[in-house]
């Protein structure tokens, strides 16, 4: 087989089984053959990530993370699952009963839905929307809804703390979410993900056209990332789960399977804004290099993917947690304004002539704020040694 | 400037995950029922009854003088003396404990019963492994299961277990012109010490 | 009328209607918020993808968000002595009949009397990304303009009521 036919196996083989299906059962057929895949694959990375995970951690802290379940521990997913299957679903008895039931099924929804619009190889997408970006945002914005719901029904204090953090949090982190993805619709002039997919998909000698390649495209890349990783209320931005403070935020109320589910919808919002970032920033599914594009597409998006995950990972073993003030002021007051000046950047490129003194000027822009604010923002917290009396 | 320290603490975490394949001091982590740490000789768990010889029963230090029940600060020690009396590992006539149980459910390891003890009858164990599937007869200790010879005790207490040895054989040696004056001295330890209490 | 309009229109209107009779202060955003996903599945019926994503942009994930956390900040028994006294013919809801059967007289009257000249030949405007960004950067940048100061009149006004006032801070 050429590259090409391994490359679009999956778009050839839907076609050739939509030939048996009747006319009117066709765009049925067509959305069950294009969503049960994605309904498989991305909670069985949910499963591999999560021991991944434990394993990942466990190494940073000179651990060796779960062993004992199958080979390497590899099995351990499995016996999470049956464990939480088999445990007692208990609900407050003040609890709201029908949204305290709604919030975790509206949060994986959510979750799920976005998978529509993200191309996850060449041809390989769900629903090819003109608004596609747009959608996804929306979708996103309601997985905050899903989290006050879950939150407020448990009639708990510290589930209400947690839903107040998570939602505020995550309003705060939207607007730079959003505003570090607007460079590229302004690049790209499209709103549709395939189309900012296929954008990024050529070669200058080697060297792949990603818009993190440029520098206001790598000061959003970062941008995006750190307000993906917030959006996704994962460390160092977990504070609505805060396990120390408010032992698990939120869902606190939650048990057995659907607590399972706070945990799926929370990974696969983790890869589908993963994924965006993909597509937006990292050319989605085109390889690295020219000469290997014979490599399908699909498998350089999860290995991507992956490697996101991955940055993940390191991420949340490396850094403690933020103070609510902290992490209201580093949103207002740091990503807030950087994602504005991103923003003024990628109109500076556009209009100026290509050549070395654009890559100069536009670097200077994201490079002279940020110096700006890093100097603001560290004024007057010199950290001293600390002097203990009795300790020492 | 802002970001430093967040690439420092992220090459910190990285050499950490990868050094943790390479070097083996790095990783300290033992694989629990297959490996096991080294016994450490100061450590504790809970307390056990040492017997002189190899028979646990006509060996018996305990002399059920019941300083240890008494003192015990969370009373999970629970004696019953015996009616009669029988001769210890010396041959000196004693009487002996029908009855010792120790809730080890209860116990806190805190040690006091084997600083009371003037015949050197009870020490802290080192074995942790105790984990049962009831958590109410398997947990309460009689008197076969705490018993542990003297050798036990030197191999898991070797410095401590030599001095009480050698403090012991002294008092032998002494007692041993006239005999009975180390049971008055024990009945006077054990009448002081539960006055004390 | 397709089965997805009747589908999105009921859920538009069970929503608001569930919004004006539940009890609970949030299960009304809730509803509304789920009236609000029901007129955006309208737009896109009306194929309208940009806006009716907009819409769930705005309404869904900022408006009624917003409104649950006023909620939340405010004191509980404030907002149950507002929606406590349900007599059916207060002055409020007087008022409010009023004012709803104007706005639906105006609608239904503009709607009846609505007669195109000619049947329409030409197609719809199409309500995509960049016609709404044509739209506001040319003919209407002026009250997109004056939108911009009123709100950043509000975002002012609202920093200057949270400052700490000067006796306050002494």
């Amino acid at each position: 087989m050429t590259p090409v036919a391994v490359d679009q196996i999956f778009v050839t083989t839907k076609h050739l089984l939509m030939g048996y299906v009747p006319a009117f059962w066709q765009p049925l057929a067509s959305a069950i053959l294009s969503v049960v895949p994605v309904l498989v694959v991305f909670p069985a990375l949910f499963a591999v990530t999560t021991v991944l995970e434990r394993k990942g951690l466990g190494r940073i802290q000179n651990r060796l993370g779960p062993n004992r379940v199958g080979p390497f521990g590899f099995l351990q997913p499995a016996a999470d699952g049956i464990k939480s299957l088999t445990k007692e679903d208990v609900v407050p008895r003040d609890a709201d009963k029908v949204v305290h039931f709604l919030a975790p099924i509206l949060l994986v929804l959510a979750s799920f839905i976005v998978y529509a619009v993200l191309p996850i190889g060449r041809n390989m997408v769900i629903a090819d929307l003109n608004s596609g970006l747009l959608f996804f945002f929306a979708v996103g914005s309601m997985v905050e809804l899903a989290v006050f719901m879950a939150g407020w029904s448990s009639r708990s204090k510290y589930s209400l703390l947690g839903a107040m953090r998570a939602v505020a949090q995550m309003i705060s982190y939207e607007i730079p979410l959003v505003l570090a993805a607007v460079v590229v619709i302004m690049a790209a002039g499209s709103l549709s993900l395939p189309a900012i997919a296929e954008m990024q998909s050529g070669y200058t000698w080697i060297w792949p056209h990603w818009y993190v390649l440029t520098p206001w495209g790598f000061a959003g890349f970062v941008l995006f990332m750190i307000s993906a990783t917030a959006e996704s209320n994962r460390s160092p931005f977990d504070l609505p789960e805060g396990e120390s403070e408010i032992i698990a935020g939120y869902y606190i109320e939650y048990s057995g399977f659907k607590f399972a589910l706070f945990f799926l919808g929370e990974y696969l919002g983790m890869f589908a804004t993963s994924g965006l970032a993909i597509t937006l920033f990292l050319g989605g599914w085109s390889a690295p290099f020219s000469f290997l594009t014979w490599v399908p597409s699909y498998l350089w998006f999860f290995a991507k993917l992956l490697v996101l995950i991955a940055a993940f990972i390191w991420v949340r073993g490396t850094f403690p947690r933020l103070r609510m003030d902290q992490l209201m002021g580093f949103a207002w007051k740091f990503m807030l304004p950087m994602t504005l000046v991103n923003v003024v950047d990628a109109g500076l490129w556009h209009f100026m002539p290509s050549g070395v003194v654009r890559g100069v000027v536009c670097a200077a822009v994201i490079v002279i704020p940020f110096a700006l604010f890093s100097r603001r923002a560290q004024e007057g917290k010199k950290l001293q040694i600390r002097t203990y009396r009795y300790a020492e | 400037m802002l970001g430093v320290g967040v690439l420092k603490g992220l090459v910190e975490t990285a050499r950490n995950f990868f050094g943790s394949y390479v070097s083996e001091e790095r990783l300290t982590t033992l694989q629990y029922p297959e490996e096991t740490s080294p016994r450490i000789e100061a450590s504790r768990s809970f307390p056990f009854l040492v017997y002189d010889g190899s028979d646990w029963q006509q060996g018996m230090r305990c002399v059920s003088c019941q300083i240890c029940e008494k003192e015990c600060p969370p009373k999970c020690i629970f004696i019953e003396k015996s009616p009669d009396k029988k001769p210890d590992a010396v041959g000196k006539m004693q009487f002996y404990p029908a009855k010792f149980d120790i809730d080890i459910s209860v116990c806190m390891s805190c040690q006091i019963c084997v600083e009371v003890c003037p015949f050197d009858a009870i020490k802290m164990d080192v074995d942790y492994n105790l984990s049962a599937t009831n958590r109410f007869s398997d947990l309460l200790l009689d008197k076969e299961r705490l018993s542990k010879s003297n050798e036990y005790y030197h191999e898991i207490h070797p410095t401590e277990a030599a001095s009480v040895d050698a403090d012991l054989a002294a008092a032998r040696e002494k007692a041993a012109p006239k005999p009975a004056a180390p049971a008055t001295a024990a009945v006077q330890t054990a009448g002081t010490g539960g006055a004390a209490s | 009328m397709s089965l997805f309009f009747l589908i999105t229109a009921a859920i538009a209107i069970g929503g608001t209607l569930a919004a004006m009779t539940r009890r609970n202060p949030i299960h009304c955003i809730l509803s509304l918020a789920l009236g609000l996903v029901g007129v955006a599945g309208v737009y896109l019926a009306l194929g309208a993808q940009f806006v009716g994503f907009t819409q769930i942009l705005v309404y869904v994930g900022a408006v009624a968000i917003l409104a649950t956390f006023a909620l939340m900040m405010t004191q509980g028994h404030i907002v149950s002595a507002l929606i406590e006294p349900r007599r059916a013919f207060s002055r409020s809801s007087v008022s409010g009949f009023v004012t709803a059967a104007g706005v639906f007289s105006v609608l239904g009257w503009a709607a009846q009397s609505y007669r195109p000249l000619t049947p329409s030949t030409q197609q719809a405007p199409a309500a995509g990304a960049k016609e709404v960004g044509v739209a506001l950067m040319h003919t209407y940048v002026l009250p997109l303009e004056v939108i911009g100061v009123l709100l950043t009149a509000a975002l002012i006004g609202a920093v200057v009521i949270a400052l700490p006032s000067e006796e306050e801070r002494s």
